[in-house]
């Protein structure tokens, strides 16, 4: 049996056993943990807090609907090159001066293990994790320009995480390691709430759990607030100084929690019984 | 010993292979799984499904599989359960002795059991040896043995058995069988997209550029090109009325989707009744009449044809002709035949469940065109052969 270091959460991360799980299956097998679940139940701070809990380096990689899989690697800055050869400027023989690692590359070149974040994958082209399948396999790729292999001495850790806004292809799939994170629990919501707003009042606790999680169950909504909203909801809560809630129409700072028009006017109609919100 | 477990996922349609074999193997044998069941579970659902649609699947296929385990534990009479049911406390472990426990694997423990129930008369209390409360044996409630099988209710630790979990089955929200909504039909339909470069020249084509440069001895030449965009054009023809009365919902959640979905080019929609015979209609009140060969004129090859509708009709609804006129001496199949024979995409999405399709119009009328389920699952592989055509499966 190897032993490695094993994630356990960290003091402002609090995890699931099956989550753990995941994030340890990924890390002993050396495999990309994919990571899905409603937007709000805190995918990305995941990569921080195995970052934090492993004291490993983070790196981040925000990937865009223009973001191709070369970014990631490596850019080639042939217009900076282009430029200086015109004005005389810079070693324009040195084509590793115009050689700009990406985050994918940096994590491979880092003489010390990292934890990459490779975020909302789904957002980018629909073959853009199909280009990664091969670096992401061998943990090394070749800068053609220059013939310099770049390869990975540790294997980083690599987080991925995805808003199912696409499929993604099957055999990127199977080569991850993947957690779905549930929708916490009313227990486990008490801690991480805990965790955020430490000292709050009990009863306090008790009424805005009660009315998020009736919130949530409300028929017609179509954003349903999630963990990041129901944070931001108590912090707006404290600092108003309102120490009571519940849940009718004159529900304090109600925008914090519900973001869509057509769910404030659901809310209305259950609740107010009139078309506050109606426009 | 999970390679027959692997079986009993793919009869579930968890894509799950050799990799994933592999994979839990290696996990294993680096002792993830912590030498207990809900470990295995942990580990082989993080290995094994790969996306949330199945994650319920393998929970059904967890839970049958290794229910003989909990089965058994069921069968154990009335008697055992009540001695349970008030559990003593449990006494604290020294390492030597846990280290005794985590040794048992599953197929031993499960064999023991069985063993033990039959021999068990009585009731036990911390002991570790017969299914009672608060000891170290495998069985039992409220004791602690990580390779053991917790007998009617939660263990000492507060963790519920991972077949207990399994048995929950809460991801079957998020089947991809179960329900459709406008939020994943626009993720399904949002494959559809094929990009060209079309319109004024906008973008810089560096390569281009710097092979121009070259040529021009070092003096800069720009060379632009057009930007790519979306060519994907959409005609999408929906049945209305009598029989699809019931799928109206599910009808009407496709048409929102496709209607919000900004990536295409262009998005027809056109009504019809039962089949397409010579017309199609704008409305679905059977207003703005428009001919099915005049459609073709306008509309070249490339437009995916997606036709709607549950294909249940009288067989002479399907193969009879009603009047003299060349159109209308047509028969409805002999028109999907033309439209599929016109257009080189085309397919047809059926709300009806799969079973019923067998000895009806349905069946003819999939011989002609490439029919799927309105499910997000069908929706997704009528979307591939929209893109290139892919062989349907079984």
């Amino acid at each position: 049996m190897t032993e490695f270091r094993r994630f356990r959460g960290t003091d402002r991360y609090l995890t699931s056993d099956s989550l753990e799980s995941a994030v340890n299956c990924a890390l002993a097998l050396g495999r990309p943990l994919l990571v899905k679940g409603e937007p709000g139940t805190g995918k990305s701070l995941l990569a921080e807090a195995i970052a934090e809990g492993l004291a490993l380096p983070l790196l981040t990689w925000h990937v865009k609907s223009t973001t191709r899989a070369q970014d990631g690697l490596y850019v080639y800055d042939t217009v900076q090159r282009l430029y200086d050869s015109r004005f005389g400027d810079g070693n324009v023989k040195d084509i590793r001066q115009y050689i700009k690692l990406g985050p994918l590359g940096q994590s491979f070149a880092s003489a010390n293990r990292v934890v990459l974040l490779i975020d909302e994958v789904d957002k980018a082209d629909l073959e853009f994790p199909n280009d990664l399948l091969h670096e992401l396999d061998r943990m090394r790729f070749r800068i053609s320009e220059t013939n310099d292999d770049v390869v990975a001495t540790e294997r980083p850790v690599v987080i991925i995480t995805s808003n199912n806004e696409k499929e993604l292809p099957d055999a990127f799939l199977r080569r991850c390691v993947f957690h779905f994170i549930d929708f916490p629990e009313k227990s486990l919501m008490k801690d991480i709430v805990a965790v955020h707003h430490p000292g709050l009042d009990k009863a306090l606790i008790e009424q805005t759990l009660a009315v998020f999680y009736e919130l949530r169950e409300l028929r017609g909504i179509r954003k349903r607030p999630s963990t990041s909203e129901l944070i931001d909801w108590i912090a707006a809560l404290r600092t108003a100084g309102i120490d009571t809630v519940k849940l009718d129409k004159e529900l304090p700072f109600l925008g914090a929690l519900l973001k869509k028009e057509q769910d404030l006017a659901a809310f209305a109609d259950q609740l107010a019984g009139g078309r506050r919100f109606r426009s | 010993m999970f390679v027959e477990f692997l079986y009993e996922l793919r009869k579930r349609k968890v894509p799950v292979g050799a990799q994933e074999a592999v994979a839990v193997a290696e996990a294993l044998a680096k002792g993830l799984h912590d030498s207990s069941l809900d470990g295995f579970y942990q580990v082989a659902r993080a290995l094994m499904v790969h996306s949330e649609q199945h994650l319920d699947d393998f929970d059904i296929a967890f839970g049958q599989y290794f229910r003989g385990i909990q089965a058994t534990a069921i069968e154990i009479n009335e008697e055992l359960l009540s001695w349970l049911k008030d559990p003593k406390p449990m006494r604290e472990l020294t390492p030597e002795e846990r280290a005794m426990l985590e040794t048992l694997d599953l197929d031993e423990v499960r064999r023991m059991l069985e063993e033990r129930i039959k021999e068990q008369r009585e009731r036990h209390d911390g002991g570790n040896r017969w299914v009672g409360t608060g000891g170290t044996s495998p069985f039992g409630k409220g004791g602690e043995n990580p390779s053991g099988i917790n007998i009617g209710g939660s263990s000492g630790r507060g963790k519920g058995g991972a077949v207990q979990t399994a048995d929950a089955r809460k991801y079957k929200p998020y089947r991809a069988d179960a329900s459709l909504d406008i939020r994943q039909i626009e993720v399904a339909l949002r494959k559809l997209r094929a990009f060209a470069r079309e319109g004024t020249e906008r973008e810089l084509d560096l390569d281009k550029t710097i092979d121009e440069t070259a040529r021009n001895a070092g003096e800069l030449e720009v060379v632009v090109r057009p930007p790519r965009r979306n060519n994907t054009r959409v005609i999408l023809m929906m049945d209305v009325g009598g029989s699809m009365e019931p799928h109206r919902e599910y009808v009407s959640q496709l048409f929102t989707a496709a209607k919000r979905a900004t990536h295409w080019r262009e998005l027809r929609t056109y009504y019809f009744h039962n089949c397409v015979y010579g017309k199609v209609w704008k409305t679905d009140g059977f207003q703005d009449v428009v001919s099915v060969n005049e459609l073709m004129q306008q509309c070249n090859a490339q437009y995916k044809l997606v036709l709607l509708g549950d294909a249940l009709m009288a067989p002479y609804e399907l193969l009879g002709v009603s009047g003299f006129s060349a159109e209308e001496r047509m028969t409805g199949l002999e028109w999907l035949i033309k439209l599929t024979s016109h257009f080189e995409r085309t397919v047809w999405l059926n709300p009806e469940p799969v079973r019923t399709w067998r000895g009806n119009t349905i069946e003819a009328v999939s011989r002609v065109v490439p029919m799927f389920p309105l499910t997000v699952e069908g929706l997704g592989e009528s979307v591939d052969q929209l893109i290139k055509g892919r062989s349907r499966r079984g």
